[in-house]
């Protein structure tokens, strides 16, 4: 049956796709898209146009966005925390270069992370990608040594805390400016393409990424210590 | 001669498909879940693709002379891609990963409450 209805529904959905999807480049850019361009720097004085769009134009999306990911990374540590029915398996030590190769790299990729999310407003990166960059370091770490117990409280704490920063910087922008999550009039935007430029595009964006630092190095650290089978995972091969 | 938009759309087109059959092909939940990854993954490339044109550039701007002209912070949208579409990619990626981390997560505790990683043999629901 699976196998008469499959080629039956990836057809339609084919057709779908070749009738909905426009195969040539569009002449331009989006009417919204050319104004963000177009007055984006005026506005916010931030070189990265995209991060000028997430945090700024649309940041009560961004709000709700790190919602979600909060939410999902909750229920993913919530189900994985539930211990009963896992046999833990005895994990192997790892090497002397790996566990020596994460103490040297450790700090480097957490401060680059940093770097990404403070410069979101000038280059390629933000507060998501440097916020999973520094996830990756205590990854790294973790691998390193599985024993290794982080911090909950502080992750917590981190975590809990730049989100109701976010919210605060929001309701700022009520009190002075009139909107959530103004940008107009709280701090001096400074110098197009200076690193304390922007307003409040990059505090925002540190927060942000803070927030998915922590959140995503606790999903790590729930991966990592919730049981594995003991046996090879495969089950009957499809 | 191919376009390389359409070869990108397309791509991501074929993604989409090959994810969806792999949906419902598989009987394994990881190679399951790795279908949906690969809609994500086409979904994500189809939406960079409505607003790529060919020949621009990232919407970062990059022109010394606004170093020097403060007042008009006026950037020429000629040269640069749609930076809506890309806000909008950028918060569906992060969004792919939380969904992710949580199908994985169901992945490990039904492993755990059924032994076995196959579909078919989940008969508790089944009528």
């Amino acid at each position: 049956m699976r196998q008469i209805l499959t080629p039956i529904v990836l057809v339609l959905l084919g057709a779908i796709l070749w009738q909905a999807i426009p195969f040539s480049a569009p002449a331009d850019i989006s009417e919204i898209g050319r104004r963000f361009v177009e007055f984006g720097v005026a506005d916010n004085r931030a070189a990265n146009i995209v991060t000028s769009v997430i945090v700024n134009y649309r940041g009560l999306d961004t709000l709700g966005e790190v919602s979600v990911l909060f939410l999902s990374v909750t229920g993913a540590v919530f189900v994985l925390r539930r211990r009963e029915g896992l046999t833990l398996a005895k994990p192997t030590p790892s090497s002397e270069l790996v566990a020596t190769g994460a103490r040297l790299l450790f700090g480097p990729i957490l401060l680059f992370g940093a770097y990404i999310f403070a410069h979101g407003h000038l280059t390629p990166g933000g507060g998501f990608q440097g916020g999973a960059i520094v996830a990756s370091s205590v990854l790294l770490l973790l691998l390193a040594d599985r024993d290794r117990a982080l911090a909950h409280n502080a992750l917590g704490w981190i975590e809990s805390m730049s989100g109701f920063l976010y919210v605060v910087v929001g309701m700022v922008g009520i009190a002075i400016a009139g909107s959530f999550l103004s940008n107009k009039g709280i701090l001096p935007l400074g110098l197009w393409n200076d690193l304390f430029s922007a307003g409040l595009i990059p505090i925002i964006y540190v927060l942000v990424g803070l927030k998915v630092g922590s959140e995503l190095a606790s999903l790590i650290d729930a991966m990592m210590h919730s049981g594995e089978p003991e046996t090879e995972v495969g089950g009957t091969q499809a | 001669m191919i376009e390389p938009t359409a070869l990108y759309t397309l791509t991501g087109a074929l993604l989409i498909l090959i994810g969806f059959a792999a949906i419902m092909l598989k009987r394994n939940l990881i190679k399951m879940m790795l279908g949906f990854v690969m809609v994500e993954a086409g979904v994500h490339l189809l939406i960079i693709c409505f607003g790529y044109i060919p020949g621009r550039t990232a919407p970062i701007i990059n022109a010394p002379d606004l170093l020097t002209d403060v007042a008009a912070m006026t950037a020429v949208p000629q040269q640069f891609v749609d930076p809506v579409v890309q806000a909008i990619v950028l918060t569906a990626i992060v969004i792919a990963v939380g969904v992710t981390a949580l199908m994985l997560a169901y992945v490990v505790r039904l492993y755990g409450v059924h032994k076995t990683l196959d579909v078919g043999r989940y008969v508790s629901l089944k009528w």
